[in-house]
C-alpha cells in the first residue's frame, strides 16, 4: 500500500488493520504525532488527511490510501518553521509538549478555514485537543498572534 | 524496527458501487461492518465491543454522499457525509438551525471531520444529538439491501441502545428531512458537564408549527436523548400544547409530562433523577425560545 505523508511517497508493509498512529510512528518513524487516550478525546494524534484535521487513531492505514497526510515533521519548511511553530516558541506555549504536535496542527486547520477568528472560536475550535498542563491561555494566545499577524 | 500490531483480524473493502456493497452485505451477512467515518467503529473494535470479519469502507459510494437541496423534497443527506461538511451547508444554518445546532455539538473538530450524520444514528446511542432534532423535523431513513429499497420513519428506527430496525444485509443511504414550514420553530438544547467535547447528560428538541395567521400550535414535536434506552418522541407532551394559546401553565405542564415519557438510568455522567429534572428544565427553556423565534408572547 502506497501513503504520501509530507509530500514524500512510502510503500507501507503495515496491514489495513493498523491505524494510521501506529504507521506513522513505528513504521514510518514519525513521532511527532504523540499517542494519547487512543480513543479519540485527546486530539494528540492530530494530523491533516487532504487539509482537515482528524484523529489518527480512529483511522486507519488502508483509508487513506491515495490521501495527502500531513504531520508536525511536515510544517516547517527549508528549516524555517511554520508561523504557529514560531508563535507558540514566541509566546511560551509549550510546557510539557505532548499536546503541541496535534494542537498546532488542530490550530492550522482551523485558522485556514477561519483565518481571523475571534478568542471564543479559537477555544471552541481547539476543544478537540487537550493540553494536561493547562496551559491554554498562552495556546490560545499564540493562535491569536498567528491570525494577527495574517491580517491583510 | 518495532513490530506494528493491528486493532483487530479484519479484511478491508472499499466498494466503489452500491450495487457491489449490497452484494457484499448479503454475502457476508453480521460478520460485515459498515465503515463511514469510523469515529465509533474503530473505537468499538479497538474496545473488542465488535469484532467484524470485513469492514466495508463506504466513503466512495456515490449515492451515500449525495448533499442536496429542493424546496419541494427539502433536504437529503448522504449516509456518508461527514457532520463537517453537513454544517458547511449553507441551507443547514438557514433552515435546519436545530440540527445545525445539533451536528455541531457533536465531538470535536476533528471527529467532526470524519464522522458522519448516518454513523450517529446507525450507532443508535441513546445520546446521539442529531437524532432528537431529527426526530423533530420529521427525517425518514432510506435503507437499501439486494432484495429491496425501504423508508422508515426515523420514529420507528431505533430499537435499543446500538440496535436499529437495519437488517444485517441492509445499508442507510440516506436521510431526508422534509422543508420546514414557514410559521414553524425548532432548537436542540442539551446539558454537559463540560461545554465542550461531551456526551450529554441529557438532550431536548422541541419544534412548534403554527396555524397561519394565528399564534396558536397547529403542530409541536418534543424529542429527547439520553433519558431512555433509546432517543425518543415526548408524545403525551406534544399533545398537551396543541390547539390552543401557549401559556406559562401549558409549558409548565408539558415538561412534567415529559419526565413521565423518560425511562432514564443512573451512570457515571448523571443519576437518573438528576437526569429526569434535567429534560424538563430543558423542555421549558426550548419551548420557550421556539416562541421567542415565532414571537409569541407567552401568557403567564
Amino acid at each position: 500500500m502506497r501513503i504520501r505523508v509530507n509530500s514524500k511517497e512510502y510503500d507501507i508493509a503495515s496491514g489495513p488493520a493498523t491505524t494510521l498512529l501506529d504507521v506513522l510512528r513505528y513504521e514510518l518513524g514519525l513521532t511527532g504525532t504523540k499517542e494519547g487516550c487512543s480513543t479519540g478525546s485527546c486530539g494528540s494524534c492530530t494530523v491533516l488527511i487532504d487539509h482537515k484535521a482528524v484523529n489518527s487513531c480512529l483511522v486507519i492505514a488502508a483509508e487513506v490510501e491515495g490521501k495527502d497526510i500531513v504531520t508536525i515533521e511536515g510544517l516547517a519548511q527549508d528549516g524555517i518553521l511554520h508561523p504557529l511553530q514560531q508563535a507558540f516558541m514566541d509566546a511560551g506555549a509549550v510546557q510539557c509538549g505532548f499536546c503541541t504536535p496535534g494542537i498546532i496542527l488542530a490550530a492550522k486547520a482551523f485558522l485556514d478555514s477561519n483565518p481571523h477568528p475571534t478568542e471564543s472560536e479559537i477555544r471552541q475550535g481547539i476543544s478537540g485537543n487537550l493540553c494536561r498542563c493547562t496551559g491554554y491561555d498562552k495556546i490560545v494566545r499564540a493562535i491569536m498572534s498567528v491570525s494577527r499577524s495574517q491580517r491583510g | 524496527m518495532t513490530s506494528v500490531s493491528s486493532i483487530g483480524q479484519f479484511s478491508y473493502c472499499k466498494p466503489g458501487s452500491l450495487q457491489e456493497t449490497l452484494k457484499i452485505m448479503a454475502e457476508k451477512g453480521a460478520g460485515a461492518r459498515i465503515l463511514a467515518g469510523g469515529t465509533d467503529l474503530i473505537l468499538q473494535i479497538k474496545q473488542k465491543q465488535k469484532s467484524p470479519s470485513l469492514v466495508v469502507d463506504v466513503k466512495g459510494i456515490g449515492e451515500l454522499n449525495r448533499l442536496e437541496y429542493t424546496e419541494a423534497l427539502g433536504l437529503c443527506i448522504g449516509a456518508a457525509v461527514p457532520l463537517s461538511k453537513i454544517l458547511s451547508f449553507p441551507i443547514v444554518s438557514e433552515k435546519y438551525s436545530m440540527l445545525y445546532q445539533a451536528c455541531s455539538v457533536i465531538g470535536s473538530m476533528q471527529i467532526r471531520n470524519r464522522g458522519s450524520l448516518g454513523g450517529n444514528i446507525c450507532n443508535a446511542a441513546p445520546s446521539a444529538d442529531s437524532a432528537p432534532a431529527l426526530l423533530c423535523l420529521g427525517a425518514k431513513v432510506i435503507i437499501a439491501s439486494g432484495k429491496k429499497t425501504r423508508i422508515v420513519n426515523l420514529d420507528d428506527f431505533f430499537v435499543g441502545p446500538g440496535i436499529t430496525r437495519l437488517e444485517h444485509d441492509e445499508l442507510l443511504i440516506e436521510i431526508e428531512i422534509p422543508n420546514p414550514p414557514k410559521q414553524s420553530a425548532g432548537c436542540y438544547l442539551r446539558h454537559t458537564t463540560r461545554e465542550e467535547m461531551d456526551i450529554s447528560v441529557a438532550g431536548v428538541a422541541a419544534y412548534i408549527e403554527l396555524f397561519p395567521e394565528l399564534k396558536v400550535p397547529k403542530e409541536v414535536r418534543i424529542a429527547m436523548s439520553a433519558v431512555a434506552s433509546t432517543p425518543l418522541r415526548a408524545h403525551s407532551a406534544e399533545a398537551l400544547l396543541v390547539d390552543r394559546p401557549i401559556t406559562e401553565k401549558t409549558i409548565e405542564q408539558a415538561a412534567q409530562t415529559t419526565v413521565d415519557e423518560t425511562k432514564p438510568i443512573s451512570d457515571v455522567r448523571a443519576s437518573a433523577e438528576y437526569r429526569r429534572e434535567i429534560v424538563k428544565v430543558l423542555t421549558k427553556r426550548a419551548l420557550r425560545k421556539d416562541c421567542e423565534m415565532l414571537g409569541i408572547d407567552i401568557q403567564g
